[in-house]
């Protein structure tokens, strides 16, 4: 005992610095023993990048939104509102085939086509982020309370029993009934109907994991629950988040249409895609005219279809069993 | 199926041996109050909403002839100026009887009950055949990608549910109207006395929940499929053939019950397009028809109709899943599917 006592309060004395060195982190020595270095985001993004239809289309999407922004600012650009006049008859230069002076025809009142589109998409993409952001946030807040707060939970669960009764294309058609058309009532009209889907997600995915142990500890060491929600819970939540978000997009411009369709839509002074599929819809008895619904159309399908297949994609890379 | 099979399926069927008929019961009369409550909350939201739009819709095409205060007038013996809650309790004294209103710019002064319901037959015959047309197609077609997981019908399979799903059914509608009608050279309206108009409505109302119940068939069975049961099975020696149809496919079936209300919700919204594109006398048109002429009490009348199916098809919805899934935990409150 004595001894053993003498020898520890005697150890710093003994120590010196050539017993120790500092440790190393070697990657390739690391992985025999099987350590990784694992990242979440990396991954993810690794095995997105194996999709090449996605990252083909996510290029494709990436060089739209950027020509929409920058299309109004480039040479020869005409006004998407303009009516322009035929200068050797004086009339409108109504229904112009596609040609050089415009590039993708002009439309029954001589507008033209190209630059219609191009302010279209814009419209349309824009109520897409718009909707799809606030399906976000209204969604997780909500979400996060009802699956967080066990006062809360039997009260908005009711709630949402109702709601959830309600078809989201009445309410749809009803909101812009209601309210005059322009876009921030179809923004209001979309982001009254969106959020409920997506709150109820989140609130299936915060039960299941508020009473993991790990946050049983962070409560125990008095953690407020906003920052339990926010630290320990969304983080699991992301991807699903941006897969939803994603796909809100293709069916925020589908409601734009729809709405437009069954005249409820934006007036056509404000061109959106909806607006210029149902001109061309109008039209299309005479084939000479039909371009007026195709090229719309070819690029409302191109969006939608990019915006289903990369939020899949990445919904696949995000889950953490697809990577290696 | 055989008899057998029927025989049992049966105590699932009535709810009996599993959990008993009074705990059946019991969730059957909760699910409906609630539909009922909703509806009532709809029916009242919806009525409110509308006094708050212009009053136009009530006047008509006479509005422009009448002076201020004859308009005045005209509103007050509709009951336009009474408070809301007298209006609302005349209005379901009204819908006791059965009553919707009149309509005003439509048909004027015609019961809104019997526009409705010179309207119906035709959007429940098209939605349902959509529907059945569907379950037809889709489910199969499920079934063989299922069983094709990664070859090149699963991938065309793949393909056309993308495009269904992400493109809005205006945009192939209108394309097919446009560019089939010409190819086979089919009638361009629909007519009911000519059974050839029947084919393109029907079709394109049915591609999209086609796609849907072959995307979930595919799903469910490919889930299936990675269970250890089926690879007990398998090693057992079972045949593949006999393990498609007997166990997989029985247990996939199970939660496409759950699904067959929501596609009787879209065919709804898609009878909304395919209506009058082609020119259908269905509800769908006509909700199209009384919205560009503002006249509320039809639009009224309209929604209510659609919210009341849409509630219908749910509560069935539940009800086949209660009835046909014995996993599922009844009576638990407020348990969220």
């Amino acid at each position: 005992m004595g001894i053993f006592s003498e020898e520890i309060s005697n150890i710093s004395q003994k120590s010196n610095e050539k017993l120790f060195d500092f440790a190393v982190v070697d990657e390739q020595k690391a992985e025999q023993t099987g350590y990784s270095n694992y990242s979440y985001w990396h991954s993810t993004w690794q095995s997105f990048l194996k999709n090449r239809l996605a990252v083909f289309l996510l290029v494709v999407v990436g060089l739209i939104i950027a020509f929409v922004i920058v299309q109004p600012y480039l040479p020869f650009q005409k006004s998407p509102t303009e009516i322009y006049i035929d200068e050797q008859t004086g009339s409108q230069a109504r229904n112009i085939s596609p040609s050089s002076e415009f590039w993708f025809g002009t439309n029954s009142i001589g507008q033209d086509l190209w630059s219609r589109i191009w302010a279209g998409t814009r419209t349309s993409l824009f109520i897409g982020f718009v909707v799809a952001l606030a399906e976000v946030v209204v969604g997780i807040s909500v979400g996060a309370l009802w699956g967080f707060s066990r006062k809360l939970e039997a009260p908005i669960t009711q709630v949402y029993n109702i709601v959830e009764n309600i078809p989201t294309t009445i309410v749809l058609i009803l909101m812009s009934y209601i309210l005059r058309p322009s876009i921030s009532t179809i923004i209001i009209a979309m982001c009254i109907t969106g959020w409920v889907e997506m709150a109820r997600f989140i609130r299936n995915q915060i039960v299941i994991l508020r009473d993991r142990e790990y946050n049983l500890a962070s409560k125990c060491l008095g953690t407020p629950s906003y920052r339990i929600i926010i630290k320990n819970l969304l983080p699991y939540l992301i991807s699903v988040i941006m897969l939803r978000m994603s796909l809100a997009i293709p069916f925020a411009i589908g409601a734009e249409v729809f709405l437009t369709y069954i005249g409820l839509g934006l007036p056509i002074s404000e061109p959106s895609l909806g607006n210029l599929i149902n001109e061309g819809r109008v039209l299309m008895m005479s084939p000479d005219l039909r371009y007026q619904l195709i090229f719309p159309s070819v690029v409302l399908s191109i969006i939608t279809i990019a915006f289903y297949i990369i939020g899949n994609a990445f919904a696949d890379a995000a889950d953490p069993k697809n990577h290696v | 199926m055989t008899k057998d099979q029927l025989w049992h399926l049966l105590p699932s069927f009535l709810g009996v041996k599993r959990w008993g008929v009074r705990i059946m019961l019991w969730y059957i009369g909760k699910r409906l109050l609630q539909s009922v409550l909703t509806l009532f909350i709809i029916i009242t939201i919806v009525f409110s909403l509308l006094r708050l739009m212009p009053e136009e819709g009530y006047l008509g095409s006479a509005a422009e002839k009448m002076s201020p205060e004859q308009q005045e007038v005209y509103l007050t013996n509709l009951g336009l100026r009474d408070p809301l809650i007298v209006q609302l309790g005349n209005f379901y004294l009204d819908l006791l009887h059965g009553d919707l209103g009149t309509s005003v710019t439509y048909r004027t002064d015609v019961p809104v009950t019997t526009i409705i319901s010179d309207k119906i037959g035709y959007s429940l015959l098209f939605g349902l055949g959509a529907v059945a047309l569907s379950l037809i197609v889709g489910v199969p077609l499920g079934i063989l990608m299922a069983h094709m997981k990664g070859r090149w019908l699963d991938r065309l399979g793949t393909g056309y549910i993308v495009f269904v799903v992400a493109v809005p059914a205006a945009v192939y509608y209108i394309f097919i109207q446009m560019y089939v009608t010409d190819l086979f050279k089919l009638p361009m309206l629909f007519d009911e006395y000519n059974s050839v108009s029947w084919i393109l409505p029907l079709t394109s109302m049915a591609l999209g929940p086609t796609a849907s119940y072959a995307m979930w068939m595919r799903r469910y069975m490919v889930d299936e499929l990675n269970k250890d049961y089926i690879k007990l099975a398998r090693a057992k020696g079972v045949k593949e053939r006999t393990l498609m149809f007997k166990h997989v496919m029985r247990n996939a079936f199970i939660p496409m019950a759950q699904y067959l209300p929501a596609t009787i919700l879209f065919t709804i919204t898609g009878s909304i397009y395919i209506e009058s594109l082609y020119s259908i006398p269905g509800m769908g048109g006509l909700l199209v028809d009384v919205i560009q002429r503002q006249d509320n009490s039809v639009v009224q009348g309209l929604v209510l109709i659609f919210s009341s199916l849409g509630i219908i098809g749910l509560f069935l919805g539940d009800l086949a899943m209660a009835i046909v899934d014995p996993r599922i935990k009844l009576g638990k409150g407020g348990s969220v599917r």
